[in-house]
């Protein structure tokens, strides 16, 4: 039947990258380097396009029927368990599989340029292959395991790019840090997939779910499953309290902060939460703990990206922030406004990534040309008027400031302000004003971050400036083409309060076969309509005001009077410091849990494991020892008195054994 | 076929009388005899999984034949799901060793290569021992070519550790050896006793006081041997100071024995004893498994912190035995096979760089990724199969013991998961500083990478990480029908 070509192009789409990945991880040191990246980007690429083929084949199907699920052979069958590699393709998978490939073949493109000067440039492009397959195992997976896989498999490899350079030790470091706060998380992920289990007999999504329909919303077995799975996305998708990490994971290479920890793999927790809206529609509990957690994470991050000098280290906790946005819009149960942020996210944060990264990149040639490692490429404070140097750059870049500062109409306004105007709807006035006072934050240190870099005058030595000059095409093109879709996406999923042409929310549309079963999709268009319009302009204005100060205040701060941030920064300078040292939550980490752990587990060694048991096992053989001299005199060394003694023995037991 | 069994066990000693005939000058023919041996060991192993039916769950190459009809001694052997792939693993571990520690030997080579072959024959025989009484005698047999491995080729502290090994093990077996008497005089088989095991399972009958007794002296032999927590103070000593092979048999198949002689003859044998001790068993588990862990975490030697990790991941194995859901037990099997790739793979790594450099201090070490590019690529595969990363052998084995383990003790298996936490600390800091960061010791700037022998000595452990990891169902399929009969065993006695 028709599922059968669905079943080849199904499979390619992680096949491709798992083959790139093969090709340049066994063979790719021994190959010309255009050819390394050249079967990387590839491989990315044919992904995307099957995407693009299978998108059009399921848009072909009645919106109902676009729920395909294809078995490729046995995992684990063991009693009533039986796990199957499924890949299940519906418009959700489609939307990740989709972008995902996307923007990975862009930044595999930008890669080829930005990395050329790499010594282990095969090594680079088969990780970033590797994550590719993971990251789309993930998304389209059709049971839990085979998402754990990705899940898993996404988390080494961020791991494995982040210590990159692994001959810089706080690189390295880094890379495992992000390693073992996921692991926190994937903890999570494993018990709930145990409780799963144990209660269901599946994790098949959809016998699963089919299970579900029976259990009263509130009960407390969704409940728990849908907070542990939480405690898995906090940790993939960086939310409170395990959104450290992230940070640290700007050590890797710019275009993987890009792919992964800005545009793919961090919204890995927003999937996961999408695919089991079954079980968080039965756990108000939940959500309401998802939307606290997401407004929260939303506001928090943002102060922190206030203080930032790296240029990286701003847009990583502005991804933390953002990420709070989107978890936001899903506790608040606006599960396809949260997945409408993912995808402009992704457009306009892989954008300023990689924008950031031809800006370090340029910077990097400026000072090996003038010989000069001494200064940062990265801080802010280092750069200074670049607009007239990178001019490609600085207009992208200004797109995607923008976009995310959410000044209509691009694609950042219309995301965001679909999940305010969501997270007001559903009643939650607190939530919103978090996560409106988190926008005109953003706002702000985006300006700043843009100002500080691309105007006023550059801050580096005088002759220097004659050396910059733009990157190459294959870094320019993907800026480019990201700049167009952070600029336009918006109109995919188009509020119907601007929807003058009657256009309709093409992306709520697509997406509602996931959401909705088929007689509620009808119902869905007649209510659709009935919300208030007025209240939604208000709050659409004011998310437009609060992004407009913050602009202001950047360029008041940044551009007209560059001596008030030192200022205000001495006036208040016990809030700067908390600000400045990202309220030092590492450090109370640090001391609270990480310095006690190791204690113990010294402690334990040493004293426990050491003195106590063994010294037990040890005395107790003294004893005997002890207690064995004085039996000593028995043997005394006589051949034949042992042979007698043992005879005796045998006559004994022999005897023994034939009276019984 | 028929006497396949008999075969695998006694061809390693027909294997180490021929090594005996071959002067002990000639190093080079006796490694080349014993490769050569050992492969064709495995060959002849090669016909039990191809002739092994799936499907069945009882005794294949069932052989049964009078040994001391008097005492009712039979040498009987026979291999199911559960034991086929322990004797798989020997094995195929028994040629792999052998290559990989081809040069860690620099005295005493042929006395090392007999012994190593003698070890064989006993293991083996643990595993396909279907009479408690033939069962005791290779149980023994293995302490004494072990106690000479460590002894003669150990460390500095080599004594220390092969007495305390020797002790410990002997301690535990006494008792066990008691039990078998015990079983013997009062199971009763028209008018006679018998060691036969299958014979015993089906008439002895004791109250659940006396039950309670018998287990818990097998399972002090067993969990000496595993070893559970907080029996396992041998096995750090006698890890470290074992020369590589030693390690690598020692963690790899030895240990299993523990595991294998609850499943086979303490569990089934006394489930009411079984029942009765859960709760203490269950505890143990969850101690060891998260004890392990954290002092794996201390450890500044390499092969102390394997060893350490040992103690956790066969936490994992008995908690996946003591959940009695066919999940958790096959897993629990499965997985004994895992530790043995894997910790077999981490302690011929160990010995790769031990061998360059004569020190497991990770200390030592810093920035070997750089020297030594390939073997910095396996060290992670296996690190990486270790901390049960999904796709690799370590998480289908460990997936399924929690899966199992949570459907009859939530509490356990839930705490237990914890531990994938802390394996991924122990194992990557471990790998974080020994392999990154620049080349702190000018000695390591030379080392060399990975031979071609080395290379081929991973190349089969490497795919079988990724083998059983993606398609474990060769493995599964055998293992379950046995699971379910074993289980059926204890639940309905």
């Amino acid at each position: 039947m028709e599922h059968a070509d669905f079943a080849l192009l199904l499979g390619l789409v992680p096949l491709f990258p798992l083959l790139g990945f093969l090709f340049n991880g066994l063979v790719g040191r021994r190959v010309p380097l255009a050819l390394s990246g050249g079967v990387a980007t590839l491989a990315i690429g044919a992904s995307f396009v099957s995407s693009v083929l299978l998108f059009f084949r399921l848009t072909e199907l009645e919106p109902a029927a676009r729920h395909i699920v294809i078995d490729y052979g046995p995992w684990l069958h063991v009693g009533g368990l039986s796990l199957d590699w499924t890949l299940q393709l519906d418009p959700l998978s489609m939307l990740f599989a989709l972008f995902v490939s996307g923007v990975a073949t862009l930044i595999h493109l930008y890669s080829v340029g930005y990395m050329g000067d790499e010594p282990s440039y095969a090594r680079y492009f088969a990780y970033l292959n590797l994550f590719c397959f993971s990251m789309l195992m993930l998304v389209l997976g059709g049971n839990y395991l085979v998402m754990f896989l990705g899940w898993e498999g996404v988390g080494l490899c961020s791991y494995l790019l982040i210590g990159f350079w692994f001959g810089d030790m706080e690189k390295a470091i880094a890379g495992k840090k992000a390693f073992v706060v996921n692991r926190i998380g994937d903890f999570g992920f494993l018990v709930a997939m145990f409780l799963m289990y144990a209660h269901f007999g599946s994790l098949e999504y959809g016998p699963l779910f089919a299970q579900f329909a029976g259990i009263p919303s509130g009960d407390w077995l969704p409940t728990a499953i849908a907070l542990f799975l939480f405690i898995g996305a906090t940790g993939k998708s960086a939310q409170i309290p395990l959104y450290v990490w992230l940070p640290d994971a700007m050590a890797g290479p710019t275009p993987v902060s890009a792919l992964i920890h800005a545009a793919t793999m961090v919204t890995a927790g927003v999937y996961m939460i999408a695919r089991s809206h079954v079980i968080y529609t039965l756990a108000p509990t939940a959500l309401a703990v998802v939307a606290v957690v997401g407004a929260l994470t939303a506001l928090f991050a943002a102060t922190m990206g206030l203080a930032q000098n790296d240029i990286k280290k701003v847009l990583a906790y502005s991804t933390v922030s953002q990420l709070g946005y989107m978890f936001l819009g899903m506790g608040v149960g606006a599960y396809t406004a949260g997945l409408f942020h993912v995808v402009t996210h992704a457009f306009f944060k892989a954008l300023l990534f990689l924008g950031s990264g031809a800006v370090i990149h340029a910077m990097h040639h400026v000072y090996h040309e003038v010989h000069d490692h001494s200064r940062d490429a990265q801080d802010m404070r280092n750069m200074g008027g670049l607009k007239k140097h990178l001019p490609i750059t600085y207009w992208t870049f200004a797109v995607g400031t923008i976009a995310i500062a959410g000044f209509p109409p691009l694609s950042g306004f219309f995301s965001k302000d679909e999940i305010l105007w969501k997270t007001w709807e559903s009643g939650h006035a607190g939530l919103w004003v978090i996560g409106f006072l988190a926008a005109g934050l953003t706002s702000f240190y985006m300006f700043r971050l843009f100002f500080m870099t691309f105007h006023g005058s550059y801050r580096g030595k005088s002759g220097e400036e004659g050396h910059f000059k733009e990157n190459p095409l294959t870094m320019t093109l993907p800026l480019m083409v990201l700049a167009v879709l952070a600029a336009i996406a918006g109109f995919w999923g188009l509020p119907h309060f601007l929807d003058f042409a009657h256009i309709g929310n093409r992306f709520d549309e697509f997406l509602a076969p996931v959401f909705h079963s088929g007689s509620d999709l009808h119902l869905r268009h007649m209510t659709a309509h009935h919300a208030n319009v007025a209240m939604e302009w208000l709050l659409a204005g004011c998310s437009v005001a609060i992004a407009i100060v913050g602009l202001v205040l950047a360029r008041r701060f940044y551009l007209q009077d560059t001596s008030l941030p030192g200022k205000i920064a001495s006036r208040w300078s016990t809030l700067y410091r908390y600000v400045y040292n990202k309220w030092y939550v590492d450090e109370l980490y640090e001391t609270l849990v990480i310095r006690p752990m190791g204690a113990i587990c010294d402690f334990l060694w040493k004293y426990f494991d050491m003195l106590v048991i063994d010294g037990l096992v040890n005395g107790l053989a003294q004893t005997c020892a002890a207690a064995g001299s004085g039996i000593r005199r028995l043997q005394g060394g006589s051949v034949a008195g042992y042979l007698t003694t043992m005879a005796v023995g045998a006559a004994a037991l022999i005897g023994w054994v034939f009276y019984f | 076929m028929e006497f396949l069994l008999p075969v695998l066990t006694f061809f390693p000693l027909l294997a180490a009388l021929v090594l005996l005939l071959i002067p002990a000058r000639a190093e080079g023919t006796l490694k080349n005899a014993a490769l050569l041996l050992g492969l064709v060991e495995f060959a002849l192993s090669i016909p039990l999984f191809t002739g092994f039916a799936p499907a069945v769950a009882g005794m294949q190459f069932l052989v049964d034949l009078d040994w001391i009809p008097l005492w009712g001694v039979s040498f009987k052997m026979g291999v199911d799901g559960i034991s086929l792939f322990l004797v798989l693993l020997t094995t195929f571990l028994l040629p792999l060793t052998i290559l990989g520690t081809w040069n860690a030997v620099e005295h005493k080579v042929k006395g090392y290569l007999i012994l190593f072959f003698l070890l064989t024959t006993g293991m083996i025989g643990v595993f396909v021992s279907l009479d408690l009484f033939l069962f005791y005698v290779f149980w023994e047999i293995t302490l004494i070519p072990m106690y000479f491995l460590i002894g003669i080729w150990g460390g500095p502290r080599r004594i220390y550790a092969a007495v305390k090994f020797f002790l410990f093990t002997m301690a535990g077996s006494v008792l066990m050896l008691i039990a078998i008497l015990f079983v013997y005089w009062t199971t009763s088989v028209d008018g006679h006793h018998t060691f036969d095991l299958l014979l015993i399972l089906e008439h002895f009958r004791a109250s659940g006081s006396t039950q309670t007794w018998l287990f818990a002296a097998f399972a002090l032999a067993f969990a000496i041997k595993v070893p559970m927590f907080p029996l396992h103070t041998w096995l750090p000593d006698a890890h470290v100071e074992a020369p590589t092979g030693g390690s690598v048999i020692l963690a790899g198949v030895l240990l299993k024995m523990g595991t294998y002689g609850f499943l086979r003859f303490a569990m089934p044998m006394f489930p009411a004893g079984l029942k009765a001790l859960l709760p203490l068993l269950i505890a143990l588990c969850v101690i060891g498994i998260l004890y392990g862990a954290w002092l794996s975490i201390a450890q500044s030697d390499v092969k102390k912190l394997v060893a350490y990790s040992s103690v956790s991941h066969l936490g994992f194995v008995m908690l996946g035995l003591f959940a009695l859901t066919p999940e958790g037990v096959t897993g629990g099997i499965l997985q004994m096979i895992n530790h043995g790739i894997s910790t077999g793979a981490l302690f011929l790594a160990v010995g790769v760089i031990y061998e360059r450099r004569h020190t497991r201090k990770i200390a030592d070490f810093g920035g070997l990724a750089k020297v030594m590019p390939v073997y910095a690529v396996i060290l992670s595969i296996v690190c990486l199969s270790s901390i049960g990363l999904p796709g690799t052998n370590g998480f289908t084995g460990e997936f399924l013991i929690l899966l199992g383990a949570f459907k009859t003790q939530p509490w356990a298996a839930g705490i237990s998961a914890t531990g994938v936490i802390f394996a991924a600390v122990y194992i990557l800091w471990m790998y974080q500083r020994v392999m990154f960061g620049p080349v702190t010791h000018e000695v390591n700037e030379k080392l060399k990478d990975l031979s071609a022998r080395e290379f081929i000595v991973f190349l089969p452990l490497l795919v079988l990480i990724f083998w059983i990891g993606v398609y474990p169902d060769p493995f599964l399929e055998r293992i379950g029908p046995a699971v379910e009969q074993i289980l059926s065993t204890i639940r309905t006695s």
